[in-house]
């Protein structure tokens, strides 16, 4: 059995994988002390060995852990995982909480080319987060929320802080604020298919991370993209499933 | 830290608290990055002498020159042809634009949308840390970008300034007009040092950079064997102490470091193991300190084999024509071998996208990093071009945009090592 081990900037995730088939996958947020999260994640299973991944990966190999540790970066992770649910996929996206990574992809998963946003959070799921805090909306319920809007508002502002001020002012304006919430969720998609664009855009596209979880935000990339998206059913699980993957085809290798 | 060096820099009016504060870091810098490295060459060593003594006793040869009558000349580019400043008997060097100093005051001058390049210079200069430009009896400054342009502007506010026009173009009139501005500086220099600058003397200083330049050239060479047997960040120090150490001096010390590397190559000794990643770093130039990105790589498990850089190939690839005998063929020969400098400055500058792919085959690269600085116009525009043509030859490229900070290492890192996997 190998364990995949994401940990994110805003959750660490588990996947562990038995002869290809998904035995276990949890989730809990990173806090400040993400190894003792990833203790709690791994509970008592034994794995063969671990390979981390995502912002944290090196954590793994610093830290006293009795099993093997590997790491591999999350656009590997990503990628692989994406193959793994759809053998098809040619594009992937994901938007986690402070990194947007768009990846295309070959044949069997491995990295064609790949774009991330810069250090700045713009349009990623922090971007979201933090506004939904300015809305004082949950942020499970911020998707929804945006799509009862019935007019999409100009937010052109890519930085996080500039654009809560504008979304202030519309506000200040009188301007509903559900449309307001619309418009935030159009401006990460724009940037998102921009990004797309870059790295050169082939259906299947797989969307992945915890903002595929945002209702509004698949909404309006459909829409923009005028094709469905795969998303999977754990979307925010595919880097730590990719990691285990990587882990099992690596150890299959090796006994070769 | 001798007495007479702080002596030295208080003279030259530097900060010394701050300057103190600069070194420590500088010098952790130094150890975190360089020193950490295992089976470097035995002739690293001066090279980490040369760069522990950069503000002490480099300065002290300065100054005592100046005390011998001769001029030192500060310069940011490659551009400002050294062989008249040699011929002049003056002392060229390049200035400290490679550190995060002074932000905050430099952008009481420019924009705060400037490179880091620009506001290092700038902030070196007020924030008074740099000895070298407090050193100098005249900075020369080039048109090769906008920001650099009008940067000079106000710079000339603070240091005796002279600025160079470069052509945009390389047709006939442009040439003209080079050639017009390399006069012109002769004249200057000349008016500067009092000292005339015959046939005979620009002659020498051709052979002393054509020297220099052939001893990188062999660096270049021998450091792309396999397995690689000298480290990318060395390579780029080495470069970098190029535009600041004694001319002669440094291509005796690079010669007999280039035999050890023959040694090591001949027991096909690497740095690294022979399947290490090979990576070429393509781009703005990384002034001394700046090693960021080489370390990224580096600790990535890749190894740099070439910087297609102005601190790099395109510093050392062309020499100046030794054959002319008169003054004024000299002179053409000087001011042709500059017009062949593929700056991302020149429209259009086709000769860099076939230098970049020439040189990436050469050197049997896995992949390209373009590292642009960010807000550097002329490189950031030229990215989408070096991809489609690396592209055309196979080759990946990964393209990084970053600066001075370290804020941004983490996501840095993330991108080198997909690269690397991917490229593996």
């Amino acid at each position: 059995m190998i364990a995949g081990i994401d940990i994110g900037s805003r959750s660490a995730e588990i996947v562990l994988l038995e002869k290809q088939k998904i035995v276990h996958q949890d989730r809990l947020p990173t806090t400040f002390e993400p190894l003792s999260q990833v203790r709690r994640l791994l509970g008592n299973v034994q794995p063969l060995k671990i390979v981390g991944t995502g912002y944290g990966r090196n954590l793994l190999t610093e830290a006293d852990i009795a099993f093997p540790v590997e790491t591999i970066t999350e656009i590997k992770a990503y990628a692989i995982g994406a193959a793994f649910v759809y053998p098809r996929a040619c594009t992937v996206l994901d938007i986690g909480g402070q990194d947007t990574k768009a990846i295309a992809l070959m044949p069997g998963g491995k990295v064609a080319k790949f774009e991330m946003n810069d250090r700045c959070a713009a349009g990623t799921g922090k971007f979201l987060e933090h506004l939904a805090a300015v809305f004082q909306i949950p942020v499970p319920e911020f998707g929804s929320y945006a799509l009862e809007g019935d007019r999409e508002l100009s937010i052109n502002s890519m930085c996080t802080v500039f654009a809560e001020t504008e979304a202030v002012s519309l506000m200040a304006g009188g301007q509903n604020p559900r449309n307001i919430a619309l418009g935030l969720h159009a401006s990460v998609v724009k940037r998102t298919v921009n990004m797309l664009r870059r790295v050169g855009l082939k259906f299947p596209l797989v969307f992945a991370g915890g903002v595929a979880r945002n209702p509004c935000i698949i909404h309006l990339l459909e829409k923009a993209l005028g094709a469905p998206l795969l998303i999977p059913e754990e979307p925010d699980m595919l880097g730590a499933l990719g990691a285990a993957s990587f882990g099992e085809s690596s150890a299959a290798e090796r006994d070769k | 830290m001798s007495e007479s060096y702080r002596e030295m820099w208080e003279k030259l009016n530097l900060d010394l608290k701050a300057h103190d504060g600069l070194l420590e870091v500088l010098g952790k810098f130094y150890g975190d990055i360089y020193m950490s490295q295992q089976g470097r060459l035995q002739g690293m060593e001066y090279l980490d002498f040369v760069l522990s003594e950069v503000h002490g006793l480099r300065i002290q040869e300065l100054q005592q020159a100046k005390a011998s009558g001769k001029k030192i000349v500060g310069t940011f580019c490659v551009f400002v042809p050294e062989e008249l400043t040699l011929a002049a008997d003056a002392v060229q060097v390049g200035l400290c634009a490679g550190a995060e100093a002074g932000m905050e005051e430099a952008e009481k001058i420019v924009p705060r949308n400037t490179c880091a390049l620009i506001k290092s210079f700038i902030g070196f200069k007020l924030a008074r840390l740099c000895p070298f430009t407090e050193s100098c009896d005249m900075v020369v400054g080039e048109t090769t970008c906008d920001g650099k342009k009008k940067a000079y502007e106000s710079f000339a506010d603070y240091v005796p300034m002279y600025v160079m026009e470069v052509p945009q173009r390389k047709n006939d009139r442009d040439r003209e007009l080079w050639k017009a501005e390399v006069l012109r500086y002769k004249e200057e220099l000349e008016k500067r040092t009092g000292n005339t600058i015959t046939a005979e003397k620009l002659k020498n200083a051709i052979g002393i950079c054509n020297d220099r330049r052939r001893a990188l050239q062999r660096l270049n060479r021998l450091r792309a064997a396999f397995p690689v047997p000298i480290s990318g960040r060395d390579v780029l120090l080495i470069n970098q102490i190029s535009f600041y150490d004694d001319p002669v001096r440094f291509t005796g010390s690079i010669s007999t470091l280039c035999d050890q590397l023959e040694e090591r190559i001949k027991k096909k000794e690497g740095i690294v193991p022979e399947n290490t990643p090979r990576f070429m770093l393509s781009g703005c130039p990384m002034a001394v300190p700046n090693w960021k990105l080489p370390y990224i790589i580096e600790s990535a498990g890749a190894v740099v084999v070439g910087e297609e850089s102005c601190i790099g190939t395109r510093n050392t690839r062309d020499l100046v024509d030794e054959s002319p005998e008169t003054l004024e063929g000299m002179i053409d020969a000087v001011c042709e071998r500059y017009m062949k400098i593929d700056c991302a400055c020149f429209t259009p500058n086709k000769e860099r996208l076939d230098n970049i792919t020439e040189m990436a085959k050469e050197l049997k690269a896995d992949g390209v990093i373009h590292y642009a600085l960010m807000f550097c116009q002329p490189y950031g525009h030229e990215v989408f071009k070096v991809e489609k043509a690396l592209k055309a030859e196979g080759i990946p490229m990964l393209s990084l945009e970053t600066d001075y900070s370290m804020e941004d290492m983490e996501q840095l890192k993330t991108r080198v090592e997909a690269f690397r996997e991917m490229t593996g």
